[in-house]
């Protein structure tokens, strides 16, 4: 969706409306009657065209607008890549507009349709109730689109029923949207006026919606820019409530995928591009000896760009750095900190031969500038993947790691990923990593990286945590397997309450006495104890000073443990 | 060996002992990497002494730039001091003053230069005032523990440094032992003093260096960052000490002076004796650095106008750290010598000269396929071109001249654009820039004379006054005949010529005057009547006038800095062989320096094709086409949504795309497969965006993720 915004005065704003979204509407148009709430609903998501241009049929000038389009933007995929700072930084992230949740079918659906094809959704195929589990409108919904792509002459449909169902189960809310009518309003005026144009084009059917370029220029011209984005910014945030719909994961019946089957089901789908990923990663290969001089010469590289660029720092690892002593970080491992455990360590045990310990990390980093100050010909190359990971994010991490890659003999190179990394570093920070930035966009996939991720949102396995609950209790006693049960049995049946503290110590004392596990509140807080040391639980003193016990897993895993359990037993 | 592991995340590699040995040094990748094998070794060696000279120059500027500031908190620190000698003889001053003596450093919001000033500053202390220097960084001192640590840490240390050498284990020892107080300060202080005091008969060295019973002096170089309680404390402690031992603070304050008064409480500073210095902007800084390093003809690196305007803009928009554009500038040195082969020849003209002698053929190659080489071989006559384009000795001949013609362009660009500076810079509103960086650049960009704001400038200097006209006369004659341009004399002589011409004018205006005078006398008794009647006449005069004397003669002036201008200020890039001098890769500069990693992501995600040039990538119109990495389908499809993004609706859409995508070759029979394929696509997909920090997991509501950006699209 190529938007620029000129920010001067008077600014132009030029936006794309796919042909889709103006068909939809004078589809909805002809479907007569269709209420005002429905209308909101297709009401296009882009904030509105508000001139529209006269359009003629005519493709040639529409290729000459779309030339001359290209001029003013100023701005093409090749050109920003060559130098960057061409794409303007609102188009990058403007204020959020208030957006449907059906809007998101409505993509996919456009999507899915090859590309120079558009369609036209019939609107008496909009069936008002359809009562169609997910699983099955989603079978029927992919068997017609093959269907129709083999056709060749695709008409999307079943996504349009799909969306049109999801917008059913949010009628009863729509009132909420009303507030947003001003786009309603520019939606209608766009409306109008494409309407007049289509009326150009008699005889609206599907070959010749199909000759019609996809999409079409308009100019809209932003009025008062900054009032509309302080309004469309409150706006997005007014209400605290978000409308989504309440569809879950356990509605599709889709089974969960653990880490395993995932790494194999993927393993089995082809990279897809796999020739150009090549191809871009061999133009970054050329570049290992430009690398290796300019980290000769005191600069620091810092690589940036969407795709995983593990493998092209293990291969720029494997070619040039096979002689040297060299240290790699994998920032996104879980527990690698910077502080006392890890880099440091890894520094002054490994590298510098240091026997002993440090009172602090500055103590340490002391240690390892003078030693590096004094001997002129130690060396050392620092790989850190991921530099901007949950763990070495923080202030004093990078601090560390900032003052180690000032020193003249460590060279460092690192990735980054996160979108915000760069507000990591102040100018003093960013003045000791002296960077010199490379842009390595890969697209490779982020294998390594994702895989430590706890989360993985909802289809977190969490056999991980799971494999690990079970072979610590399997190395306890009965007694304390059934202390933890208690503890476990009783988090569960209070999962449904949010602001469960855990279970106090006295209460679970009580029910461990009464289950005959322990006899002592000491024997008890021993066990609590080694529970705690293998992380299996945690402590948390209340407001009342009341020590509250909680088992810090999720309670899938947890019931999935008991089930385990019962079983075993 | 593997650097994946599920129980490790840092992995140290040694290489054996024995391999170890051959590491490569820096000319190797320079070597190796640079685009054309010729003649690197000598580019490399000429690229490290320019950097060299480079650097050695920026720090004596730097140094000659702080002298002053220097020099003036030395004598702060003598004052000071000579009041604390006073004091030490008399009981009752003592007992009563608690003022410390402080001096607050502004030195701007430029943070990055600072460590320099204070190393500097430090350096000139030890030398000639004190060795007892304790330099604090607030990330060093989060409370005041830490803060008397550091501190007695640094001035035993430095105590050391004068100290022989056998004494250090005991002072280390005792270092780590000592308890960190003021009272073990105090008597530290004493025994090293009174160690020094008994040692002079032998040192006289040191002793001659430093002043009796030098001060301690306690540096914050960060004051802003310093917990306000840690500063409180130290001041406070150290005020019922001050009678002891003589303690001076430096704070150093990157914002403004008001700062001391809201971080400290009224009867803490009250405690304090402030004295305020100013350090030097950071913009007359960089003026002084490229009037110094960029202005003139010393270097042989030049650079190009968008390349200069990036760094500058570098300075303005972002830093303001002189640090950062010495940096920017050894990299345009860097990138120069290795991207460029022809590069060889960007040294002094001398040596340049003996270098062109010994190009090879594919050197020679090089030369001839610079544009504006061919340029010039156009303009010359056929044999001519025949014989420079396929014998190298002529074409060495020739490049041998052409050198020397560049060289002689730059010696006499510089004056000259400084004698231009002098005229704009002083016109009201500044048509072409106030400093003289903007005016290089507007020379560099195009012929400086076709523009308007050079018109206007020029309107504008045609209507200087004499004073102001003779003064810049006067400076221009002055750059002229300091520098080492041979076409001067003529112009000087010239200059000079007008000079003396306003000289006479002003003698002639001076007879004239008193001979008018006796008749304005006169006129004075006559009626109103003859007051109108002359006045019209001397209107009426004016009017009809032709240009006065002096008139005549700015417009000479002017004319003539016009003709000098057309002649001497044209833009480099008009010039044969400039390619070897100039860096004019601005691009590469600004993706190294000042990258832009969100639009560089932005654009992956929204137009794959811009880096994947496959066909299927390839899309008309705003939309990504459906075959993108799944990355890319993903992301385009969650800009839909709002704050919260329900993830089932997220894979039902997802799959659709993507079904569709594939759709002819997915037969229906093994759907159930080819959705379990997917499904774990979108994972895959959901997880990179939320390491690239898109989305996180939400609570809100179930199977929920929350988005992190605002609209895009």
């Amino acid at each position: 969706m190529s938007l620029a915004e000129c920010r001067s005065a008077g600014a132009l704003e030029v936006k794309f409306v796919p042909d889709e979204d103006v068909l939809r509407h004078i589809a909805d148009d002809a479907g007569i009657k269709v209420q005002k709430g429905k209308n909101q609903l297709i009401a296009n998501p882009k904030r509105f065209v508000k001139k529209l241009e006269a359009i003629s049929d005519d493709e040639a000038q529409e290729v000459l607008e779309e030339k001359s389009y290209v001029a003013v933007l100023g701005v093409c995929g090749e050109e920003s890549m060559t130098n960057g700072s061409s794409v303007g930084g609102g188009e990058v992230y403007t204020f959020q507009t208030p957006k449907r949740s059906n809007k998101m079918a409505e993509l996919a659906s456009e999507l899915a349709q090859t590309p120079g094809q558009s369609a036209v959704p019939d609107p008496s195929k909009c069936p008002e109730k359809t009562a169609k589990t997910p699983q099955s409108s989603k079978r029927s919904s992919s068997s017609q689109v093959q269907q129709k792509t083999k056709k060749n002459e695709f008409v999307s449909t079943t996504p349009y029923r799909l969306r049109k169902r999801l917008a059913d189960a949010q009628l009863e809310s729509e009132s909420e949207y009303s507030a947003s009518c001003s786009e309603e309003e520019e939606g209608e005026e766009a409306q109008k006026e494409v309407s007049t144009v289509l009326s150009h084009q008699k005889t609206p059917a599907k070959t010749k919606a199909v000759s019609t370029p996809p999409s079409r220029k308009t100019l809209t011209k932003k009025k008062d820019n900054m009032n509309d984005l302080v309004e469309e910014y409150f706006e997005a945030h007014s209400s605290s409530k978000v409308l989504t719909s309440d569809r879950t994961l356990q509605k599709l019946r889709r089974k969960r995928l653990n880490q395993q089957t995932l790494h194999d089901l993927l393993q089995k789908s082809p990279l897809a591009y796999a020739a150009e990923i090549k191809e871009l990663n061999q133009q970054y290969e050329s570049l290992f000896s430009k690398w290796m001089l300019q980290l000769h010469l005191g600069f620091n590289i810092v690589l940036y760009g969407l795709g995983s660029k593990h493998d092209l720092l293990e291969k720029f690892r494997t070619s040039m750095l096979q002689d040297c002593v060299h240290l790699v970080v994998n920032g996104y491992f879980p527990s690698i900190t910077v502080k006392s455990v890890s880099v440091l360590n890894s520094i002054t045990e490994e590298v510098l031969d240091h026997i002993g310990t440090f009172r602090s990390p500055l103590d340490q980093l002391e240690f390892i500038m003078k030693r590096f100050k004094e001997d002129s010909s130690l060396e050392l190359y620092v790989l850190i993947h991921n530099l901007d990971s949950q763990m070495l994010r923080g202030e004093r991490s990078q601090q560390i790691l900032a003052q180690l890659s000032s020193l003249p003999s460590i060279y460092l190179i690192a990735s980054i990923d996160h979108i915000n990394a760069p507000l990591m570093w102040d100018q003093a920070k960013q003045s000791l990593y002296n960077w010199l930035w490379y842009e390595t966009t890969t697209f490779s996939p982020y294998v390594e990286e994702t895989s430590y991720e706890n989360s993985l949102l909802v289809q977190q396995s969490g056999s991980l945590a799971l494999s690990s609950l079970t072979h610590v209790l399997r190395s306890l006693t009965p007694n304390a397997r059934g202390i933890f049960r208690l503890l476990a049995q009783y988090q569960l049946e209070n999962k449904d309450n949010a602001s469960y503290p855990g279970l106090s110590f006295q209460d679970f004392y009580q029910q461990c006495r009464e289950a005959f596990l322990v006899n002592s509140d000491l024997t008890l807080r021993a066990q609590l104890t080694e529970f705690r040391d293998h992380k299996l639980i945690r402590t948390k003193r209340g407001a009342d000073g009341v020590e509250y016990l909680l088992i810090p897993v999720d309670d899938s895993t947890l019931s999935d443990f008991l089930e385990k359990e019962d079983e075993d037993i | 060996m593997s650097t994946r592991s599920l129980s490790k995340g840092c992995f140290v590699f040694k290489p054996s002992p024995k391999k170890r040995k051959v590491s490569r040094t820096t000319a190797y990748y320079f070597r190796e990497g640079s685009s054309d094998l010729e003649d690197s070794e000598l580019r490399f060696a000429t690229c490290q002494s320019l950097q060299k000279q480079v650097k050695s120059e920026t720090e004596q500027i730097e140094e000659e730039l702080n002298e002053q500031l220097f020099d003036n908190l030395v004598s702060f620190l003598r004052r000071s001091h000579s009041a604390f000698q006073e004091k030490k003889t008399e009981w009752t001053c003592r007992t009563k003053s608690r003022e410390i003596p402080t001096a607050a450093l502004v030195l701007g919001v430029n943070v990055t230069d600072h460590d320099f000033t204070f190393r500097s500053l430090s350096e000139v202390l030890q030398n000639n005032v004190t060795p007892y220097i304790a330099l604090l960084e607030a990330k060093d001192c989060p409370g005041i523990k830490n803060l008397m640590q550091k501190l007695l840490g640094q001035l035993m240390n430095c105590c050391i440094d004068v100290d022989s050498s056998e004494e250090e284990d005991y002072e280390h020892v005792s270092r780590s032992r000592v308890r960190c107080s003021m009272t073990t300060l105090i008597n530290w202080y004493e025994s090293a003093t009174k160690r020094t005091d008994s040692e002079t008969p032998g040192k006289k060295r040191t002793s001659s260096r430093h002043w009796q019973s030098p001060p301690v002096v306690v540096i914050f170089k960060d004051m802003e960052s310093f917990t306000t309680k840690v500063l409180q404390d130290f001041v406070v402690i150290s005020s019922q000490h001050i009678g002891e031992f003589p303690l001076v603070l430096i704070f150093g304050i990157a914002t403004s002076p008001m700062i001391i008064h809201s971080l400290l409480p009224h009867s803490v500073s009250s405690l304090l004796c402030i004295e305020l210095f100013q350090s030097l902007s950071c913009k007359d800084h960089l003026s002084t650095i490229i009037d110094k390093i960029l202005l003139t003809t010393q270097f042989p690196l030049k650079l190009s106008e968008k390349v200069l305007q990036v760094l500058i803009n570098i300075f303005l928009y972002h830093d303001f750290s002189v640090q950062n554009f010495i940096k920017g500038f050894q990299l345009c040195i860097v990138e120069h010598f290795h991207s460029n082969p022809l590069s060889v020849l960007c040294c002094q003209l001398e040596e340049a000269k003996r270098r062109v002698n010994s190009l090879s053929h594919n050197q020679c190659e090089n030369v001839r396929r610079l544009p504006s080489f061919r340029r010039y071989v156009e303009s010359q006559v056929s044999e001519k071109q025949i014989a420079l384009l396929t014998v190298d000795s002529s074409l060495k001949e020739a490049v041998q001249k052409l050198l020397e013609d560049l060289n002689v362009y730059h010696e006499n660009y510089f004056p000259i654009l400084r004698c231009l500076h002098v005229f704009t810079s002083s016109l009201p509103k500044y048509p072409l820039g106030k400093q003289i960086r903007e005016l290089h650049c507007a020379c560099l960009e195009n012929r400086v004379w076709e523009t308007e704001e050079y018109e206007s400038s020029l309107q504008l200097a045609r209507m200087l006054n004499k004073s102001d006209l003779v003064t810049m006369l006067q400076k221009c004659v002055e750059i002229l005949v300091s520098s080492p341009g041979r076409e001067f004399d003529e112009i000087v002589e010239k200059l000079k010529e007008f000079l003396t011409q306003f000289q006479k004018l002003e003698e002639a205006y001076q007879e004239r005057d008193e001979s008018i005078s006796p008749q304005k006398e006169l006129q004075k008794k006559t009626n109103l009547y003859h007051l109108q009647k002359t006045l019209l006449e001397l209107k009426e005069s004016r009017r009809s006038k032709k240009l006065t004397k002096f008139e005549m003669l700015r417009f000479e002036v002017v004319d003539y800095i016009d003709s000098l201008v057309r002649h001497y200020l044209v833009p480099a890039d008009h010039k044969t062989l400039h390619e070897i001098v100039y860096f004019n890769t601005a691009s590469v500069l600004r993706e190294h320096l000042n990258a832009a990693p969100r639009i560089a992501l932005h654009t992956a995600l929204n137009n794959p094709y811009s880096y994947l040039k496959s066909e299927a990538l390839k899309s008309d119109g705003g939309s990504i086409s459906n075959k993108a990495p799944d990355i890319c389908i993903a992301y385009k499809l969650h800009l839909e949504c709002g704050r919260l993004i329900n993830l089932a609706d997220w894979l039902e859409a997802f799959s659709t795309v993507v079904t569709a995508a594939e759709g002819p070759t997915a037969d229906a029979a093994s759907s159930d497969q080819v959705d379990d394929v997917i499904h774990a696509r979108f994972i895959r997909a959901v997880s990179e965006l939320e390491l690239l920090g898109f989305i996180k997991p939400s609570k809100q509501k179930t199977d929920h993720v929350a988005r992190l950006t605002w609209g895009g699209c």
